[in-house]
């Protein structure tokens, strides 16, 4: 529950401003963008996700960095994906 | 010097090492405390320590919200997930930190359903389809984590939800820092500052540890070059006599934190009089609870919760682990009666606890190097 993992922002939700689509390592899930309403999140921006919500936002580049390092980490990012994948927030 | 566990970017990381080793100045020891259980993990998976010369030392710290929740917190949980009608979500890593007459899987083998949850918001959205049931979330985690918490709280008041509620076991790192800058059983040249709570907290924060402990203190992204930047942006303060918040990481921890964050939290919750902490004791105001004003979303208020102070088993060393008095394979049943598969301590069974990373990587490069060494 520790990590905090790099996700793309695909959509944000049409009846809930405070919720996005997004695809962290080809999993698609909802997540909370409420605490970063001052950053004005939008599809293609890349967010810091941690227990279901976007805690920063970063680029591109970080984005890639943190996940070859969360790929290498193993088993700790591999439940971590498989813990989002059951999330069903909405 | 030997490296053995190579990684991307190894030659940077020689290079670093080569300067690190630069500002060593001979017959001093250097002892660094790296506050984030992260941390501690990254620098066992890629043996860090043998990119580092032999006076420093790095020290792990209390930075594991699920390593520090002392026992009698589990057992109350299970108090709560025991009554009639309660259904209790917890995150994963909960599940098997054992309490005193055992852990949550085994509490469910007994009866109680306490399940996993990714999310509070998958907490709260259990609630929405379980209405005839209470549900409750056991909160645990730091600064990074009493936002999610605060603002599904927030959530479910705005949506009218009944049936929820939280079990608040969220912590604060700066009295825990403090605490270990009072102990008087370790001498410290500086702190690894964490990364994921100083995004919402900033760094502000840690100025106190400069200013009135003349300690410096670098904010550090969890990549292995991170980590060896840090150092050396430590080793730099020493040689130039600074002690100063410096922010390794800024390219994901803003200064000033989130304040949108640290609004909810103030929200929702406010500092307990003390807590208690595995390891370290009780420490004043190192705790959050729910606020009057959200009582109906307080678990404690609405169960009769034991609060009864559990000591640790007796072969356990967690404590020491915890404070970085102890290094993971100096406790007694390290590794033997203690392992992954079946933890007596917290630190075995979080892969961000001390003894679980080193006992899943570093005795393996520790025992490379020693063999290395006598090949």
């Amino acid at each position: 529950m520790c990590l905090g993992i790099p996700g793309e922002v695909i959509e944000i939700l049409t009846d809930r401003p405070d919720l996005a689509r997004v695809d962290v390592s080809g999993v698609k899930r909802a997540i909370n963008i409420g605490l970063l309403v001052e950053e004005g999140i939008k599809p293609g921006d890349w967010v810091l996700i941690h227990v279901g919500f976007a805690l920063s936002k970063i680029d591109e580049a970080e984005a890639k960095a943190a996940m070859d390092f969360l790929e290498g980490i193993g088993k700790a990012y591999e439940d971590e994906l498989a813990a989002l994948r059951d999330s069903q927030i909405v | 010097m030997r490296f053995v566990d190579e990684f991307r970017d190894a030659d940077k990381a020689r290079a670093l090492s080569a300067k690190i080793t630069s500002l060593c100045e001979p017959g001093r020891e250097y002892k660094f405390m790296e506050v984030c259980g992260g941390h501690t993990h990254t620098i066992y998976k890629h043996g860090l320590e043998d990119y580092l010369p032999e006076n420093i030392t790095l020290i792990h710290g209390p930075g594991c919200p699920v390593c520090v929740i002392p026992m009698g917190r589990i057992d109350d949980a299970i108090h709560i997930a025991r009554r009639p009608g309660v259904l209790m979500t917890s995150f994963g890593d909960m599940m098997r930190v054992p309490g005193s007459g055992g852990n949550f899987f085994d509490s469910n083998a007994e009866g109680t359903n306490i399940r996993m949850v990714y999310s509070p918001l998958d907490s709260l959205k259990i609630a929405r389809q379980n209405p005839d049931q209470q549900v409750v979330f056991m909160a645990i985690g730091f600064e990074t984590t009493a936002p999610s918490t605060a603002m599904t709280v927030l959530r479910a008041a705005k949506e009218g939800i009944e049936n929820f509620s939280v079990f608040c076991n969220h912590i604060t790192i700066i009295p825990a820092i403090k605490a270990i800058l009072d102990s008087p059983d370790l001498r410290l040249d500086g702190f690894i500052g964490p990364g994921h709570v100083s995004t919402v907290i900033g760094c502000r924060p840690y100025e106190f540890i400069a200013s009135d402990y003349g300690k410096p203190i670098v904010v550090a992204g969890f990549e292995p070059l991170d980590i060896l930047q840090s150092i050396y942006m430590l080793m730099l303060q020493l040689k130039e006599g600074r002690s100063e918040v410096e922010n390794q990481y800024s390219r994901v921890v803003p200064w000033e934190g989130n304040l949108t964050a640290l609004r909810a939290i103030a929200e929702v919750m406010e500092l307990r009089p003390y807590f208690e902490w595995r390891g370290l004791g009780f420490i004043s105001h190192s705790a959050l609870r729910m606020r009057d004003k959200y009582a109906k979303y307080d678990a404690e208020l609405h169960y009769e919760v034991p609060g009864v102070r559990v000591a640790d088993p007796k072969a356990c060393q967690c404590g020491e682990v915890l404070k970085g008095v102890l290094k993971p394979w100096e406790c007694k049943v390290f590794g033997t009666a203690c392992t992954p598969e079946t933890p007596i301590g917290t630190c075995m069974v979080s892969p961000e606890g001390a003894c679980a990373a080193y006992y899943n990587f570093g005795r393996f490069t520790r025992t490379r190097v020693r063999e290395a060494s006598i090949s």
